[in-house]
């Protein structure tokens, strides 16, 4: 019998062009997705005057910039600038583009699979680090920098040396008002920011195996969060159910092969990871960010760390955090005041998304300002079609068009200097989502809670009587 | 982008951890032609006061024309932004020592000859207390991954590929090129035993 195999090692295998003497391989690249970001790769391509090599398998999709409000006229001239920019590059090598009016645009990691290009078994690669969403169909995916986007338009793949594999195993049922982004900042804490680097983690266990593909697309979406550059989960019924039907997704006789050979996408029994994390998923309490790193997360019933209590190397980094926070050691979280709210972002802006955060906001006033702005214009209608919209609008939030928006604010949705805001996104860094801003990273159910009550609050006294 | 073997610069500190890329280089500042130079965005909001005066106790403010940065762990996490590495680059940065480095950072640094050197943890603290008020020379040999602060003889470490990669400053592109036929014999290979990985819209 051939030695068990990780879902990491069938993957990497099938696509491996060939391996140097260094140990680093060449890997084919079945989809490639490029943003406005990718100036920099184009312009490297246009200075060798390259041609893409496979442009049906490349895919432009505006989001970064994409005005959330008024988009039929883009006041900022730089804006402007990079959205035609990337309509100039799509164009001049004909991909496929998700333009500002196409009814599927949204973001990069949201249209992805809505549209059935991201599938089980394929390598999707995007120059966003936040690629890793696309490993929750048991795919290969992995953001890349500039050059590294120039190599895949001029080559169709990508050299890469293999990453250690690890699995995060997590078991039992969830509490209610528990999420898979209250997972994901649950093992992040506990691991640090560069806990999982130079690995590939595999989630596992029956928590996952339950969690939607939304859940498991948030979970995989923040590994780059805790230092993976990959994270997967391997396929199975409810990654199936998902895709067929969707537009690009196979179909007939080519559907019918395409699961036998995704059934078999799955860590053979005794295969051997570098590292096993298990949690239990009765540990994982709604969690919020407190500072200015993704690890710096806390239980909503928790209070502020005291940095003199913390190791030398936390400790500096906490006081700063506290600092830039404007928050005090031993201060509780719950009942910390906020100044707004946003929904949205590649981590939690999908449908199940919106609707966690409308059945708390529904019938209820916020008591702050706050924008939503939905995944992709496909999420945005859907949600419309099922009255969310009104929950939102009727709670005094804005509800936009749909782009990375606030998640970084390069489109001018922007959280000023000072200002503290509770927000369904997945980094904290100082200033990420405008100069001197405050970001609290928290589930959209926790968000909504912030809203109604104006204060970083426990989303599950709220849900009393109400199916999440 | 020409490979190096040798190089002598002056050193200079940035004692914090986890200096992540959007503050490397903050969002605003990304739809800039890098034709323009990114150096003067470099940790431009940490550098800087709110009115864009540079802060005069800020470390890399102290020491003109460094090129060797010695920074705390979890150097470069975050977003796979290569503008980050622009901006060091830009700045004349051409090696970052520190413990550890976030992954598509440190191999966009490898991509623009930038070398991310890893050294353990308490010879990162020791090289930043020393180098307070002490600007310093630094020599730096990937043959041999030592580097020389002073009289301190420091190794570090970093990938064999990457090591080769910077001193012969390889291009991708040009090497990949070299495997033409291999590739395609992949894709046809590919394309008869998963011809569903081809994305085909339906009508
Ligand atoms: S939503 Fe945020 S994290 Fe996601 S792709 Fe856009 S900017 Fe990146």
């Amino acid at each position: 019998m051939s030695q068990p195999r990780t879902l990491l090692d069938k993957l990497w295998r099938a696509h491996e062009v060939l391996q140097r003497e260094d140990g680093v391989s060449l890997l084919w690249v079945d989809r490639h997705l490029v943003h406005e970001g990718s100036h920099h790769a184009f312009a490297k391509l246009a200075s060798r005057g390259a041609a893409v090599a496979v442009p049906e398998q490349t895919f432009a999709v505006v989001d970064h910039y994409a005005p959330t409000r008024g988009r039929g006229r883009i006041a900022d001239p730089q804006i402007a600038r990079m959205i035609d920019t990337l309509r100039q590059n799509a164009g001049r090598h004909d991909l496929r583009l998700f333009d500002l009016d196409d009814p599927s645009q949204g973001i990069v990691h949201v249209v992805g699979p809505e549209q059935g290009l991201t599938l089980p078994g394929l390598l999707i690669n995007c120059g966003d680090s936040h690629t890793s969403t696309h490993g929750a169909f048991g795919a290969l995916a992995f953001g890349i920098g500039a050059t590294e986007v120039a190599h895949v338009l001029a080559t169709q793949t990508v050299w890469q040396k293999k990453p250690k594999a690890m699995r995060i195993s997590v078991e039992g049922p969830l509490g209610p008002g528990v999420t898979a982004k209250d997972i994901a900042l649950n093992w992040i804490a506990r691991l640090g920011t560069g806990g999982a680097q130079g690995h590939a983690v595999e989630y596992a266990g029956s928590t996952i195996q339950d969690l939607s593909m939304e859940g498991r697309m948030t979970l995989c979406n923040l590994s780059i969060e805790g230092g993976a550059r990959f994270g997967m989960v391997a396929p199975d019924e409810t990654t199936f159910a998902y895709i067929k039907g969707r537009p690009y997704a196979p179909d007939g006789p080519a559907w019918t092969a395409a699961v036998e050979e995704w059934r078999s996408l799955v860590s053979d029994a005794g295969a051997a990871f570098d590292r096993e994390v298990v949690i239990n998923a009765a540990d994982i309490a709604p969690t919020v960010t407190w500072g200015t790193s993704p690890e710096q997360a806390l239980p909503i019933d928790a209070a502020l760390p005291d940095p003199a209590a913390l190791t030398p190397a936390k400790a500096e980094a906490a006081a700063a955090a506290l600092d830039y926070m404007g928050l005090a050691a031993g201060q509780h979280l719950a009942g910390t005041p906020v100044d707004q709210v946003f929904i949205g972002s590649c981590t939690n802006g999908r449908i199940e998304d919106l609707r966690a955060a409308a059945a708390v906001l529904s019938g209820r006033r916020a008591k702050v300002p706050g924008l939503v702005s939905p995944g992709s214009q496909r999420v945005k209608a859907q949600a419309e079609e099922e009255g969310l919209d009104r929950v939102f609008t009727e709670a005094g939030l804005e509800w936009a068009a749909s782009g990375c928006s606030m998640c970084v604010g390069m489109n001018g949705d922007l959280v000023e200097s000072g200002k503290r805001c509770a927000s369904s996104t997945n980094r904290n860094f100082r200033g990420r989502q405008g100069r001197g801003a405050r970001t609290h990273l928290m589930s959209p159910a926790m968000v909504a809670a912030a809203a109604v009550t104006g204060t970083i609050a426990d989303v599950r006294p709220l849900l009393a009587g109400r199916t999440p | 982008m020409a490979g190096w073997r040798r190089h002598e610069g002056q050193a200079v500190r940035l004692p914090l951890a986890n200096v992540d890329t959007d503050q490397l280089i903050p969002a605003r500042f990304m739809s800039v032609p890098r034709a323009e130079g990114y150096g003067r965005y470099l940790l431009h909001d940490l550098r800087r006061d709110e009115s864009g005066v540079m802060r005069r106790d800020f470390p890399l403010n102290t020491v003109d024309q460094a090129s060797v940065l010695v920074a705390g762990a979890n150097f470069g996490s975050g977003s796979s932004r290569e503008a980050a590495v622009y901006a060091l680059v830009d700045a004349g940065f051409r090696v970052v020592f520190a413990p550890s480095f976030g992954d598509i950072f440190a191999s966009n640094a490898v991509n623009n000859g930038l070398l991310p050197a890893r050294i353990d943890a308490d010879t990162s603290d020791a090289l930043a207390e020393m180098l307070v008020g002490f600007p310093c020379k630094v020599q730096i040999d990937l043959g041999t991954c030592r580097a020389t602060f002073g009289n301190h003889d420091v190794p570090f470490t970093l990938d064999e590929n990457w090591r080769i990669k910077l001193m012969n400053g390889w291009d991708d592109i040009d090497l990949t090129q070299q495997h033409a036929m291999a590739i395609d014999a992949f894709r046809e290979r590919y394309a008869e035993t998963s011809p569903w990985t081809v994305p085909r819209k339906r009508s």
